[in-house]
């Protein structure tokens, strides 16, 4: 059964008509032509699909186009303004942050999210104290990026790149 | 995928009757157990209902001291309130040892307790699952039994061919706190409104494993109410799992102590329900909190426990682990 939806990717305005199954990742990817966000396991658990999605990090492949109409959604491939590279991709470079690629427009998104988080005060479960600042130590980058996993292992390179994005000692 | 229709009514009122008049149909809010479920094949509605921008996304204050979770409020909003983080740090703590930020910005305060099981044969559709397709067994006895009960079971091996055979658990970190704090849920459904003491939201196999909770056919999660805890209480999470982080629990523990030696526990990871250790409780009522007498009162609360044998040596390993978790839990409260 199909719906319509408009969808704004990067943006632009997209109005296009989507099957009720499809995914924010399926629309992305396969009517969108945006193969930023990537599908690995499809089931919510590899964090490769990440985008920003209303200014927050979410998982693509768990969010049917339908129920987002409307929606604001940032990839990967829309964070470079005016050809300037984001912070946080420009730290993945300078930090040798990855190998294969394929986790990576992910990881970049939900490091621009965890930033955002730690700017807000959000507690993580590696914090010492559920109302103190959160700082960027090894630990609570390695658990608020939990949820992006990278099969080459580039996570000894990944948090120092996250460090130094959020403009801390890395 | 199964093809479905989906609405998204004018407002929650209309969302139950939409709901109650299709037999397969089901809610969605954040989607992140139910997007994975249609594609898995374990449900296959007809008609999907969006309640997501219907219900509250608000965290209001109740006139007795206590707060209003609107269902629509995500798990990372709730685990970043101040008032929450303050006042009812259990919460914060479970909902943050939780999936992972991608989940928690999704995940609703709604949906997060009606979550289905991890139950690795619940979630392979080619398996035998009573909770998944009644009456055609139970895929779990003597298998992998890692992450599944020790309490609310009948016995050590349950017949795996019954229909109302079940040791699965239930997955949540936030009903577990939501036990412990006495929650109360705000329920709309075709009859009416009604409040369920979170407690009770949940209910073990019996003679029908595939209901989960006590919520029938077109009820709907309006809002979760917690209760004031006495001056002076302090509460605490401690999740015990297989890697640090996103992980589910092996066991956890949620504890209220509210200062006066009583003492409310709630158990994760050990039954088909968030597990209040009332017997426990009892025990410790009043009394002193010392590792004696929490290890007895464990022991106590244990002593009905089935340790479920299987592969890589069952989940006996559950006991001990529990009972030293509590302990734990304890002693960082009391410290």
């Amino acid at each position: 059964m199909d719906a319509e939806v408009t969808l704004t990717v990067d943006g632009t305005a997209h109005r296009l008509t989507v099957d009720t199954r499809t995914t924010l990742l399926d629309a992305l990817r396969e009517r969108l032509g945006n193969t930023s966000p990537k599908k690995g396991c499809d089931h919510g658990q590899c964090g490769a699909c990440t985008v920003l999605l209303d200014g927050k990090r979410a998982l693509s492949c768990l969010a049917l186009a339908v129920a987002h109409d409307g929606a604001e959604i940032i990839t990967a491939d829309g964070l470079a303004a005016d050809g300037e590279l984001h912070p946080v991709q420009q730290a993945f470079l300078d930090r040798d942050a990855f190998q294969c690629g394929y986790c990576t427009p992910g990881q970049i998104c939900s490091a621009v999210g965890v930033l955002d988080e730690v700017r807000r005060g959000w507690p993580s479960h590696a914090g010492p104290d559920l109302t103190a600042d959160p700082e960027l130590s090894h630990d609570e980058v390695a658990e608020r990026m939990s949820g992006n996993l990278c099969r080459c292992g580039a996570y000894v390179n990944i948090v120092p790149a996250v460090q130094q994005a959020g403009g801390g000692q890395a | 995928m199964k093809p479905f229709a989906y609405a998204r009514p004018a407002d929650v009122a209309e969302a139950v009757r939409d709901v109650a008049a299709e037999p397969t149909a089901v809610f969605l809010g954040g989607g992140t157990n139910l997007v994975d479920h249609l594609k898995l094949g374990i449900v296959r509605p007809d008609l999907v209902v969006d309640v997501r921008t219907l219900t509250s996304r608000s965290i209001d204050d109740l006139q007795d001291g206590g707060l209003r979770v609107g269902a629509a409020v995500t798990n990372s909003e709730l685990a970043a309130d101040r008032r929450v983080r303050e006042r009812y740090p259990v919460l914060a703590q479970a909902l943050l040892a939780g999936a992972t930020g991608q989940l928690r910005n999704l995940a609703t305060t709604g949906g997060n307790p009606l979550q289905r099981t991890r139950c690795v044969y619940f979630q392979d559709a080619s398996t035998a699952c009573n909770k998944r397709e009644p009456g055609t067994g139970c895929s779990a006895v003597g298998g992998y039994t890692r992450y599944h009960a020790v309490l609310g079971v009948p016995a050590a091996l349950p017949d795996p061919t019954a229909p109302e055979t079940c040791i699965a658990t239930h997955p949540s970190d936030m009903a577990v706190a939501l036990a412990a704090l006495d929650a109360q849920v705000q329920v709309l459904g075709p009859a009416g409104a009604r409040t369920v003491p979170f407690v009770d939201l949940h209910r073990l196999p019996g003679e029908d494993p595939s209901r989960d909770t006590v919520l029938e056919h077109g009820e709907l999660i309006t809002a979760i109410d917690l209760p004031p805890l006495p001056a002076g209480a302090r509460s605490a999470y401690r999740k015990v799992r297989d890697r640090a982080s996103y992980a589910f629990a092996l066991v956890s523990v949620a504890a209220v102590a509210s200062g006066n030696g009583d003492v409310r526990l709630a158990l994760g990871g050990v039954a088909h329900k968030p597990w209040r250790a009332t017997r426990a409780e009892g025990v410790l009522r009043g009394g002193p909190l010392t590792e004696d007498t929490v290890r007895a009162a464990m022991a106590a609360e244990l002593a009905a426990a089935q340790p479920q044998p299987g592969v890589d040596s069952g989940n006996g390993f559950k006991i001990p682990l529990v009972t030293r978790t509590v302990v734990a839990t304890l002693r960082d409260l009391e410290a």
